[in-house]
């Protein structure tokens, strides 16, 4: 049974008719063509369909697209400003965070909430903010320093 | 033809983005912005989605399978089954022994049965479920050990490949002897991007298209042709982006039945596989059973290996041919052994077909090696590093299977380098440092820390006389490089070397890697056994220097000059007489330069059936490490805190993907050590998701330090050898020392769990 509903991702309201038991991802993929949202595991384990709402980090496959009105949602694809990248993105390219750049979508938005909530993690607060997305090309070595440095430039701004 | 440089003396230097540097993957700002485009965001305005309809049964006969009631269902375009495969029924890598759909009997949980097309996943899902298929269940075989003898799983027989290894004298006695059976679980490449791709079915000629996220374009054309029934030319292997492999894409997976769905509905058919389904529907890591005999002097020389290994294969054949024959040649381990006997097997089994992983059949034996090095320093009372560094091989030793090492060997110094990093402090009483993870449950009285070492070896590229080439083509034209090659990128970095090479042969990064494609170029062989940089990158340099010397036959002409009075050098092009001094790609304007080829390796040789000797390898990857850990005896927690390495890697083409590589391949290394493993019960896959089969996270990864031992090989680009198995073969057995080392528990198997330990 179809719903026909809006959903407002990285400022744009979308009109969105799915159905009621789409998950959030799905529809992001599959209704609104943003691929940047990853699916790797339908199973609320590895990360790579990690969207923040409202500034919290969610699983997006375990999450019901039709719960997500009325809120902020936010996908890689917002995560750059105008035609300037994010410090998480620019660091994780400098870092060599990125390999096959499967998780890196979900990494990028984990550590993006986390930032926003402790500006000036410890690294053991990075560590947990990041143990729900798996990543299996790197070790994550990189991918700590990557947030890690994006913390010090964060912290120096305004 | 005109000269851009005529009259002009400035000098222009080759961008600093050559080999040597760490520069940015070319794909890596599309990976951070979300917009590269993977094989599971593949999408066409006509497609339809393609499912498979499996077994649940390890071993059955099919009694009958009717697919009316699916195609009976609004949405439903198709249903193939085995009636519907055109060419050979079966597909294999090495030996064509698996049904591109099961027609009398299933032989593994997850065995295909049949595919259906629809016009949305949900009525995909709808569709399998309404396909009757009646089984009959027989009993599985399981067990590795009576496997061979068992009633046979595939009419090919229940053994897959033997391979004895006869070295020295046979008889040889060794002033004392240590024994031991270690055993490794069945590991899950567990890359990030479930398998996934689209088959698009040409107008008119019957040809098509597969998108598909692979290792080996070309093998898979061949396999997919064959079962299609079409000429190899008329299917077309285009890589789509992929979500990481290490060996689980080597095999066809999805692809026949993509292409039986798109023929039959001459439609585009899109697959992915879910979690679930990917654990099902990929080869995983040989389980092992390893016996050994060590014999050395009483002063810690060895003397002889005896070892006897079974793997189980599982169902079908798939690379286990090639993972026995790893076994087998690096039983020994890196040192000088002067005589040997090696007994190894690989068995057919109803267990989940297992192939290639990153390291395949080495990083088995290594285990097994590794611990009995520790097992006979303990019984001669010496130091674990003495005893290995006594015993390192060297360039000139010679193997166990009579060849001669004649590649640079640094095992001393992977071993020295990997010591050397001083020890880690004592762990604080903070909560986080405590071994159990996530958890936090250890009991800081009860924690223990344990120090190990392993050293590890292996062959790159192809070996026994396989035919290993790889084709490249380098084009010049008004100061842009296109380069193809038919080299699976599959997170490794192979694209971002490539560049590197051209920059460093024709000085400008102007330079473009098209899309690989079996329809451009010549196969580019697997990306797997760590041969893509050592075989592709030397054919992209081999293309890219003919070219280059195209450019200086073409500015002596020009310049009326004679050819021996113009050098090129690091991508720089110049006259004797400082009339031309440019980079290479800017010389000459206006003209196509073009150079295709074909590279091998040296020719190597099939092992003897008897004595498993001959010159059967390329070339040699080292390495050692250093495992720190603590672990809470009591409650068996584990924590790992720190791996040291040094890693023998010829030449650094791209120091920091390098790294990358020797990170990943040590995350592998210790989740197999202490947390991975596919769990079967009867054949059945007990954990197939990530809630149950545990991955590290970065939580869990220890912290890492690398010492890279660069000694330039012979034969690699610039020196370059292949650097992605070697971090997963002693990383492994390392962990498993330092357990030990912490608890005093023999722990003869990985992955080590909290039991073997709190019970142990």
């Amino acid at each position: 049974m179809s719903e026909i509903y809006e959903l407002r991702v990285n400022g744009v309201d979308y009109p969105v008719t799915a159905d009621a038991n789409r998950n959030l991802s799905g529809v992001l993929r599959d209704e609104l063509g943003l691929t940047g949202t990853k699916e790797g595991c339908d199973d609320c384990e590895c990360g790579a369909c990690m969207v923040l709402l409202d500034g919290q980090p969610i699983n997006s496959c375990s999450y019901l697209a039709a719960q997500a009105q009325g809120r902020e949602i936010s996908t890689v694809e917002g995560l750059m400003d105008r035609d300037e990248m994010h410090p998480l993105q620019t660091n994780i390219l400098e870092c060599g965070g990125v390999q096959c750049g499967f998780c890196t979508p979900g990494m990028l938005m984990s550590a993006h909430a986390l930032l926003e909530r402790t500006p000036e993690p410890s690294l053991e607060e990075i560590k947990v903010g990041l143990s729900g997305n798996l990543c299996r090309c790197t070790g994550y070595g990189t991918i700590f320093e990557a947030v890690a440095a994006a913390s010090k430039v964060e912290k120096v701004e305004p | 033809m005109t000269d851009t440089s005529a009259g002009s003396t400035t000098t222009i230097n080759p961008p600093a983005t050559g080999v040597g540097n760490s520069v940015d993957r070319p794909d890596a700002s599309a990976k951070v912005l979300g917009s590269f485009e993977f094989s599971n965001d593949l999408n066409h305005e006509r497609m339809l989605w393609g499912a498979t309809i499996r077994s649940p049964h390890p071993s059955a006969r099919i009694v009958s399978i009717n697919v009316a009631p699916a195609l009976a269902i609004p949405g439903v375009a198709a249903v193939v089954t085995h009636h519907d495969v055109p060419g050979s029924p079966v597909y294999g890598l090495i030996s064509h022994d698996q049904p591109v759909f099961a027609s009398d009997v299933v032989r593994y949980q997850g065995e295909p049965v049949a595919a259906v097309a629809a016009d949305h996943p949900d009525t995909c899902r709808r569709a399998m479920v309404a396909v009757e298929v009646v089984y009959e269940v027989t009993e599985p075989v399981v067990d590795l050990l009576t496997a061979a003898t068992a009633k046979p799983v595939h009419p090919d027989g229940n053994v897959v490949r033997r391979v004895p290894i006869r070295f020295g004298d046979v008889d040889a006695v060794g002033d004392i002897v240590v024994e031991g059976t270690y055993e490794m679980g069945m590991q899950d490449q567990a890359f990030m991007g479930p398998e996934s791709g689209m088959a698009v079915p040409a107008a008119g000629d019957g040809s098509i298209d597969l998108y598909v996220a692979t290792q080996w374009l070309h093998e898979d054309r061949d396999q997919v042709a064959d079962c299609l029934g079409l000429a190899r030319d008329d299917v077309r292997i285009h890589l789509a982006g992929t979500g990481g492999a290490f060996g689980a894409r080597e095999d066809v997976s999805f692809h026949v039945h993509a292409c039986l769905l798109a023929q039959h509905t001459n439609r585009p058919v899109k697959m992915q596989y879910r979690r679930d389904e990917s654990f099902l529907g990929h080869v995983h890591r040989h389980p092992a059973h390893m016996t050994y005999r060590h014999h050395a002097t009483n002063d810690g020389r060895l003397v002889k290996v005896e070892c006897d290994i079974v793997l189980d294969g599982g169902a079908y054949a798939s690379s286990s041919f090639a993972v026995c024959g790893n076994a087998a040649r690096f039983a020994a381990g890196p040192y000088k052994v002067p005589n040997a006997v090696v007994n190894a097997s690989v068995v057919r089994t109803n267990n989940p077909p297992c192939g290639a992983m990153r390291g395949f059949g080495a990083v088995q034996v290594c285990f097994g090696h590794e611990a009995q090095m520790d097992k006979l320093a303990a019984a001669l009372d010496m130091d674990p590093l003495e005893i290995r560094l006594l015993n390192a091989l060297e360039t000139g030793d010679r193997l166990i299977t009579g060849q001669i090492l004649d590649g640079v060997a640094p095992v001393r110094e992977c071993i020295e380098a990997a010591a050397a990093f001083p020890l880690p402090p004592i762990s604080g009483n903070d909560v986080f440092d405590q071994p159990g993870g996530a958890g936090r449950t250890a009991d800081p009285l009860a924690v223990r820390r344990g120090v190990g070492f392993a050293v590890g070896f292996k062959n790159a590229a192809f070996a026994e006389g396989f035919v290993d080439d790889t084709h490249a083509r380098c084009r010049l034209e008004n100061g842009q490089v296109t380069l193809w090659c038919a080299a699976a990128e599959v997170g490794q970095g192979f694209v971002t070397i490539v560049r590197q090479i051209a920059v460093s042969t024709l000085g400008t990064d102007r330079v473009e890697l098209m899309r690989a494609s079996t329809a451009d170029i010549g196969s580019a062989g697997s990306t797997s056994a760590s041969r893509q940089t050592y075989m592709s990158g030397a054919a992209v340099l081999k293309a890219c220097e003919e070219v280059a010397e195209q450019v200086r036959l073409a500015i002596a002409a020009t310049h009326d000059v004679a050819p021996e009075l113009v050098t090129i050098e690091g991508g720089r092009a110049r006259t004797i007489d400082g009339r031309v001094d440019v980079i290479v790609a800017d010389a000459i304007a206006d003209v196509r330069f073009e150079a295709e080829l074909r590279h091998m390796h040296r020719e190597t040789y099939p092992l003897d059936e008897e004595t498993g000797q001959g010159d059967c390898d390329v070339t040699w990857i080292f390495a050692a490490h250093r495992a720190v850990v603590d672990v809470d005896v009591e409650l068996g927690l584990v924590k790992v805190v720190e791996v040291t390495t040094g890693q023998d890697v010829g030449v650094a083409l791209n120091p920091l993907h390098v790294i990358g590589q020797i990170e990943g391949g040590i995350s592998q290394g210790v989740g197999l050590a202490v947390m991975e493993e596919i769990i079967t019960d009867v054949g059945l896959v007990r954990n197939p998701s990530f809630t149950d089969y545990l991955l590290p996270t970065m939580v869990d990864m220890p912290d890492v330090r690398i010492t890279l031992i660069e000694q330039p090989e012979e034969g690699g680009p610039f020196g370059a050898k292949g650097v992605g198995e070697t971090p997963s073969l002693s990383s492994t057995p390392a962990v498993a020392a330092a357990v030990r080392a912490a608890t005093g528990l023999e722990l003869t198997r990985v992955p080590i769990k909290p039991q073997d330990i709190a019970l142990g």
